[in-house]
C-alpha cells in the first residue's frame, strides 16, 4: 500500500465550465506533495473531490487503498482537511474548537493530544481565548490543530499559507515538517512555487490538467535550458527587443530578465550584442538553474 | 448519539457567548405580546360622534346622554348643519353624525314617531357597521323607555303590541374582547418568529463563515448535523411557549382553560413544521441575509395572512381557502384558541392536531433530505 492516494482519469464540470479535464496522479505514504498552478488551475476543485466535498463526474478516486464513495466513513476518520479559509467557531475559545472536533470525530480522550497539538503550535498559552480574538497566523494554526486532532494519516491543505505572514509562513512549514517525521502524508495546494520547492515531488497544474509532474529537481532540470539572469537598465524595454528579436524565450522580473538558453557562449554572445546595439545599460550577468518559477512560466507559454 | 449531545453543546456554548442575543430570543416575545396584545384591538368603543341638535329639549339631551354613557359613544361636537359635518367626516375627526329635527319632543308628546337621522362614515366598513348597530339597539331601548313612561304616566293600559326579543349570549368570552380572541393566536405568530428565523439561519450560518466546509470532511452523518442543529431551537422554541403563555397569564389575564399538556404537544408538533421550513429555507440559502428574506416573504408573511390570524378564511376566494390548508398556523390557531379559550381537548382538535403533526413530520423529513453533505 505505497499509494496512499490514487487518482484515474478525474473529471469535473461546473455547468460549462471544464474545472478538471482527467488528471491522474499517484501519492505515496509519507510525502508532502503540492498541486501547484495559477488560479483557476482546478486546484482546489481537486482537492475538494479528493476530501469528498464534491463528487466527480468521471473517474477513479481511491484513499488508503480503498473507493472513496464506498467507505466514505473509513476514509473521513483517517483524513484532516484545511480550507481556504481557516474556518472555525469564533465565538469559542481554541479548547472548545480542539474539543468540538475531537468530538464529532467520535474521539473523547483527546485532552493528552490536544495538550500535545498546543504545544506543537505554540498555542498553548492563548487556549482560553476566543478564536475571532487570534491573530490570522494563529487562526491558521488553531485550524491545522482542530484538522490534526484525531490522528489523520492523510493531511490535506488548501493554500494554508496565502494571507499568512512570512514570520507565521515559516512557522507553519516547520510544523508541517514536524508532521512528515511522523510518517502523515500531506497533499496541499499553494500558488507559492517557493513553497512547492520544499516539498518531495510536485504536481504543476494549468487549465485542469497537470502539465508537469516530478520532484523539484527534476522538473528543473527536465527544462533541459540554462537561464541568462541579467539585470539591465531600461528592463522593459530590452524584454520587448529580446522578445521581440525570435527564438528566445524570456521572462521579465522588476529590474532583471531571465533568459533560457541552450548554447551558452553562443547566445551570450548573441543577446550581449543585441544590448548593445540598443544602447541598454547591463549592470551584471550570471548564469542560473532555473527555478520552478521560471518552467512554470516556460510551460504555460508553451 | 454521542456526536448530536456534544454538536448540541457548541450551540449552546455558541449561544452563551451572546447573551445579548438569548434575551432577545426569550423576551422580545413578551414585549412583542404585550404590543400586540393592545394593538390587535378590533373592538368599537368611544367612537366619536358629533351632534345636530336643531330640537335642543330635554327629549334629544336625553337620548345623547343615554349615548354617552353607553361607553360606545364619545360625542365630541355639537354642530349646526351637515356641512360642518361633512368638514368632521372627511378630516376623520368624527366617525358618526346624529342629527335631530326640529320637531323631535313636539312629535314624542303627541305619540308620533319621530326620525332621527345618524350618519356613518363608511370607508371603515367594519366600525361602522358595528357602531351602526349599538345606535339602533340604543335608540330602540330609549324608544321603549318613552312609550313605557307615556303609559305610565296616561294611567291607562296603552296597546303594546306583542313583541320577541332575543337575549343573546357569547359563550367562552362573554364580553366579547377581541384581545382575548387574539391574544391565544399571538403565541402562535410569535412561536413562528422565533423558531422560523432562528432556525433558517442556522445552517447557512455554518456555510458563511466556512466551517460547514469542515464538518463535511468529518465523519459526522447528515441526519446527526440536522437534529444537532434543531435540538437547541426546539428547546428555545418550547421555552418560549413557556415564556409568552405565562406573559398572557399574568398580563392579559388570560388562563388555559384545557389541558397544558395537549397545549404543549400540539405546540411541539407546529415547531416541528417550522423548523421544517427553516431548514428547508437554510439549505437552498447562499447567506443569512437570503435566508432571512425568505422566511420573512415567503413563510411568514403569507402564514400570517392566510391562516386566519388576521382575516377569517371564510370570506376567502375558494383558490385562497385552499391554499390555507397547508398553513400550518391555521391548524394551531384553531388549536390554541380552544384550549385556551375553551378549554376543549383532544376529542375536539384530534384531527387539526393530527394534520399538524403529520404536516410537521412531512416537510421536516422532505428538508432533511434536501440537506446534503456536500457544498455546491
Amino acid at each position: 500500500m505505497n499509494n496512499i492516494i490514487e487518482i484515474l482519469d478525474l473529471k469535473k464540470n461546473y455547468s460549462s465550465v471544464e474545472a478538471v479535464k482527467g488528471i491522474s496522479l499517484e501519492i505515496h505514504k509519507g510525502e508532502m506533495f503540492a498541486l501547484v498552478g495559477p488560479d483557476g488551475a482546478g486546484k482546489t476543485t481537486t482537492i475538494r473531490m479528493l476530501t469528498g466535498l464534491i463528487s466527480p463526474d468521471s473517474g477513479k478516486l481511491s484513499l488508503l487503498g480503498k473507493n472513496i464513495k464506498e467507505n466514505k466513513n473509513f476514509i473521513q476518520n483517517k483524513i484532516g482537511y484545511l480550507s481556504q479559509k481557516f474556518s472555525l467557531y469564533g465565538d469559542l475559545t481554541i479548547d472548545e474548537n480542539i474539543e468540538f472536533f475531537a468530538h464529532i470525530h467520535n474521539i473523547f480522550d483527546y485532552s493528552e493530544r490536544r495538550n500535545e497539538l498546543l504545544e506543537f503550535t505554540r498555542l498553548t498559552p492563548f487556549r482560553d481565548r476566543l478564536a475571532d480574538n487570534l491573530s490570522g497566523g494563529m487562526k491558521q494554526k488553531l485550524a491545522l490543530a482542530c484538522s490534526l486532532i484525531h490522528r489523520p494519516e492523510i493531511l490535506f491543505l488548501d493554500e494554508p499559507t496565502t494571507g499568512v505572514d512570512p514570520v507565521s509562513r515559516r512557522d507553519f512549514w516547520k510544523i508541517l515538517s514536524g508532521l512528515i517525521k511522523d510518517g502523515i502524508t500531506i497533499l496541499m495546494t499553494t500558488p507559492y512555487l517557493d513553497e512547492a520547492e520544499r516539498c518531495t515531488r510536485v504536481a504543476l497544474m494549468n487549465d485542469g490538467k497537470i502539465i508537469a509532474l516530478d520532484t523539484p529537481a527534476e522538473i528543473k532540470k527536465s527544462i533541459g535550458k540554462s537561464i541568462l539572469e541579467v539585470v539591465c537598465s531600461p528592463s522593459r524595454k530590452a524584454y520587448k527587443i529580446i522578445k521581440e528579436s525570435g527564438d528566445l524565450e524570456v521572462q521579465l522580473f522588476g529590474d532583471r530578465l531571465n533568459i533560457m538558453i541552450e548554447n551558452r557562449q553562443e547566445n551570450i554572445d548573441e543577446i550581449m550584442n543585441i544590448f548593445n546595439q540598443n544602447e541598454i545599460k547591463i549592470s551584471g550577468t550570471r548564469i542560473i538553474t532555473p527555478t520552478l518559477e521560471n518552467v512554470f512560466i516556460h510551460l504555460i507559454n508553451n | 448519539m454521542n456526536t448530536i449531545l456534544h454538536f448540541v453543546k457548541k450551540e449552546f456554548l455558541q449561544f452563551k457567548r451572546d447573551p445579548k442575543m438569548f434575551i432577545i430570543i426569550l423576551f422580545a416575545p413578551i414585549v412583542q405580546l404585550v404590543f400586540l396584545g393592545y394593538a390587535a384591538n378590533m373592538d368599537v368603543e368611544n367612537v366619536k360622534t358629533a351632534i345636530i341638535d336643531r330640537n335642543r329639549t330635554t327629549e334629544s339631551r336625553l337620548l345623547i346622554e343615554k349615548l354617552e354613557q353607553s361607553g360606545y359613544f364619545s360625542i365630541e361636537y355639537y354642530i349646526n348643519d351637515y356641512k360642518e359635518a361633512e368638514k368632521l367626516i372627511e378630516k376623520g375627526k368624527v366617525i358618526c353624525v346624529l342629527s335631530f329635527p326640529v320637531d323631535f319632543d313636539t312629535k314624542l308628546s303627541r305619540g308620533e314617531s319621530a326620525q332621527l337621522q345618524a350618519i356613518f362614515d363608511g370607508s371603515d366598513g367594519n366600525t361602522a357597521s358595528i357602531a351602526a348597530g349599538y345606535m339602533i339597539k340604543l335608540v330602540a331601548e330609549h324608544s321603549q323607555k318613552i312609550v313605557l313612561t307615556a303609559r305610565d304616566k296616561s294611567g291607562k293600559a296603552l296597546l303594546i303590541p306583542a313583541t320577541i326579543s332575543a337575549e343573546t349570549r357569547n359563550w367562552y368570552n362573554p364580553t366579547l374582547k377581541t384581545r382575548n380572541f387574539m391574544v391565544p393566536a399571538i403565541v402562535g405568530l410569535l412561536l413562528m418568529i422565533v423558531t422560523l428565523i432562528l432556525t433558517s439561519l442556522a445552517i447557512v450560518k455554518e456555510k458563511e463563515i466556512g466551517t460547514m466546509e469542515q464538518l463535511i470532511v468529518t465523519p459526522i452523518k447528515p441526519h446527526q448535523l440536522i437534529i444537532g442543529k434543531l435540538i437547541p431551537f426546539t428547546i428555545l422554541g418550547m421555552v418560549s411557549v413557556v415564556v409568552v403563555l405565562t406573559a398572557m397569564r399574568v398580563i392579559f389575564n388570560i388562563p388555559v382553560r384545557g389541558s397544558i399538556l395537549l397545549l404543549f404537544v400540539s405546540s411541539f408538533f407546529y415547531v416541528l413544521s417550522l423548523l421544517g421550513f427553516g431548514l428547508f429555507i437554510s439549505t437552498i440559502s447562499k447567506t443569512q441575509q437570503q435566508a432571512m428574506m425568505l422566511s420573512i416573504f415567503v413563510v411568514m408573511l403569507p402564514m400570517t395572512f392566510l391562516s386566519g390570524f388576521s382575516f377569517p378564511i371564510e370570506n376567502m376566494p375558494y383558490f385562497i381557502q385552499m391554499v390555507s390548508y397547508l398553513i400550518p398556523l391555521k391548524y394551531f390557531i384553531v388549536i390554541i384558541r380552544g384550549i385556551i379559550l375553551k378549554g376543549v381537548g383532544i376529542g375536539i382538535l384530534w384531527d387539526e392536531i393530527l394534520i399538524l403533526f403529520l404536516m410537521g413530520i412531512t416537510i421536516l423529513y422532505f428538508s432533511s433530505k434536501n440537506f446534503q453533505k456536500k457544498i455546491n
